[in-house]
């Protein structure tokens, strides 16, 4: 049942996903990848579980290595959207 | 009682509508930043929240990995060029990618108890992240040019493509039967970081607009898998809503260039459509003395730029030349086409960095109806995209893919280094026709030879 619960989600999500972003302009395409992408390091907070348990120090390695990765994503995204945003301005 | 796992999902509920949010002010250029910091402000939360997690009982790696990795990400985000962007963008996708196949195998790694359901979604998070990590390598060395942009076929390619399914196929089988084996999962890892490389390095660099759309729709599916394997609600909430993003610039890229996404991702394999149709005419060389006299008339200009403004680094000229028409009473426009550059809005954020304002951008169907109104279209650096050849010659590979139909005003300037053909490797019938004039050089070069004229006037 739990497989069903989060297909439900899923599909919820990926049509809030279409329509949202479906109005974006074509003028913010790339801060919407990189915004988008940095959206996609949440993988972090599964990784942060991983590399904090102390069961076998293989998916210990993993998840730390996990949640290097997830961080560079996540804070080079968040700052490098930003820094795109902040040039778009107005006469 | 109020446990900690009910904290932590109540605090998820309120990320992914911060997420939401964040993703709908991305709409407008004016609350766009707002919408960004809002959606950062949810990753915070939850990374915050993540760490009470009673499962969490050492925190030293959690500690050294979390200052590294922020460490390399500011380094990254402050010194990355704009004109690189592309390639920060598709490297973004690739870290996102490898941290997914990361968490995946850890979690099946360390699962007690686990259900064949688990291990196929952890099977798809490892292949669609292994795929999007080096796949996203491969388009960043063609982007940075560290490879030849160009399709990289070899003979026999097709059929190592199809031996590295079959192998997929049977190594997620045994993956998912047989999960204590470690050498099943080795070889998914290795099979599937392969099949990226394989998967990009037939496609050429003007394809690269879809390539990174795809590749970013990957990283969000990616995470998206990897949240069915941990079963954490967020991460398929986030992922799927990076994935949709990933499809919809996927689609708009592949319509603008009217091809479909099969045929961008194999056109690679096949022959090169030869057009035996001849496009005969004489090019007519423009000095830059000339062509100030032009605009210093003009009424109206309209700029089409492509790659290779990006790769003269031409736009704080462009914008330099903008400023001395518009204070010659002249109105200045930009027409972008979806495909210009190497990656979705490449051209727009070049342009704002050069400080154009966002409302003298236009896209291709609003600017195009007025076109005949413009007394100069000034083409710097674009070539497929303003081809005339796509509306009327049929039998022209590119034949019905939308352009800007620069051709249509009074006069057209196109700056060129050289008489080469574009990416697609077809002539250009706009640089024969009557009113087209051509300005050969470095574009940087020529538009600031114009401005010396308007500063000698």
């Amino acid at each position: 049942m739990t497989g069903i619960y989060l297909l439900f989600i899923l599909m919820l999500a990926i049509f809030v996903g279409f329509e949202v972003i479906r109005k974006v302009p074509a003028t913010l395409h790339t801060p919407l990848m990189s915004g988008a992408n940095a959206i996609s390091g949440i993988t972090l907070i599964g990784a942060l579980a991983l590399a904090g348990s102390e069961s076998g120090s293989w998916s210990t390695w993993l998840g730390a290595a996990a949640v290097f990765f997830a961080t560079i994503n996540v804070i080079g995204g968040y700052l490098v959207t930003d820094r795109m945003l902040a040039m778009f301005k107005k006469k | 009682m109020l446990s900690i796992t009910l904290v932590i999902n109540a605090v998820y509920v309120v990320c992914a509508a911060l997420f939401i949010f964040g993703l709908k002010m991305m709409g407008h250029p004016s609350t766009a930043r707002k919408g960004n910091l809002l959606s950062a402000v949810g990753m915070l939360a939850a990374i915050i929240v993540t760490l009470l997690d009673n499962a969490i009982v050492s925190y030293q790696w959690i500690f050294i990995a979390v200052c590294a990795g922020t460490l390399v990400g500011i380094l990254a985000a402050r010194l990355v060029a704009m004109t690189s962007m592309p390639e920060m963008v598709s490297l973004l996708n690739g870290v996102g990618g490898i941290a997914s196949l990361l968490v995946a195998w850890a979690s099946i790694h360390d699962a007690v108890e686990i259900n064949q359901l688990m291990l196929l979604v952890g099977f798809l998070a490892i292949l669609i992240g292994g795929v999007t990590f080096s796949g996203s390598v491969v388009a960043w060395a063609k982007l940075s040019e560290r490879i030849a942009g160009r399709p990289l076929v070899f003979a026999g390619q097709k059929f190592v493509n199809l031996l590295i399914v079959t192998a997929i196929v049977v190594c997620g089988y045994l993956f998912v039967t047989q999960p204590q084996l470690d050498t099943v999962t080795y070889a998914v890892v290795g099979l599937a970081l392969v099949f990226g490389i394989m998967l990009v390095l037939p496609i050429g660099g003007a394809d690269m607009p879809v390539v990174i759309s795809l590749l970013n729709s990957y990283s969000g599916l990616a995470a998206c898998a990897a949240g069915f394997a941990l079963q954490n609600n967020l991460l398929i909430v986030a992922g799927s809503l990076v994935g949709a993003s990933g499809v919809i610039l996927t689609q708009i890229m592949c319509k603008a260039m009217n091809r479909s996404l099969s045929n961008v991702l194999f056109s690679g394999f096949q022959s090169v459509v030869s057009s035996d149709m001849v496009i005969e005419g004489e090019v007519k060389p423009l000095s830059a003395e000339d062509a100030f006299y032009v605009l210093e008339a003009a009424q109206s200009v309209v700029v089409v730029p492509g790659y290779g403004m990006a790769v003269a680094q031409a736009q704080h000229a462009l914008k330099e030349l903008q400023d001395l028409l518009e204070e010659n009473g002249c109105e200045v426009a930009y027409a972008i086409h979806p495909v210009a550059g190497r990656m979705p809005g490449h051209m727009n954020v070049l342009l704002a960095e050069a400080d154009v304002s966002y409302e003298q951008l236009f896209e291709m169907d609003e600017i195009n109806p007025r076109m005949e109104t413009f007394d100069v279209a000034m083409v710097i650096g674009a070539n497929d995209v303003v081809n005339p050849a796509a509306r009327e010659m049929q039998g022209s590979p590119i034949y019905g893919m939308p352009v800007i139909n620069a051709d249509l005003a009074k006069n057209v300037f196109v700056f060129k280094r050289s008489m080469a053909s574009g990416f697609a490797g077809i002539d250009n019938p706009l640089f024969f026709k009557d009113n087209s004039n051509m300005i050969f050089g470095d574009a940087k070069d020529s538009l600031n030879a114009i401005i010396r004229q308007f500063d000698d006037d």
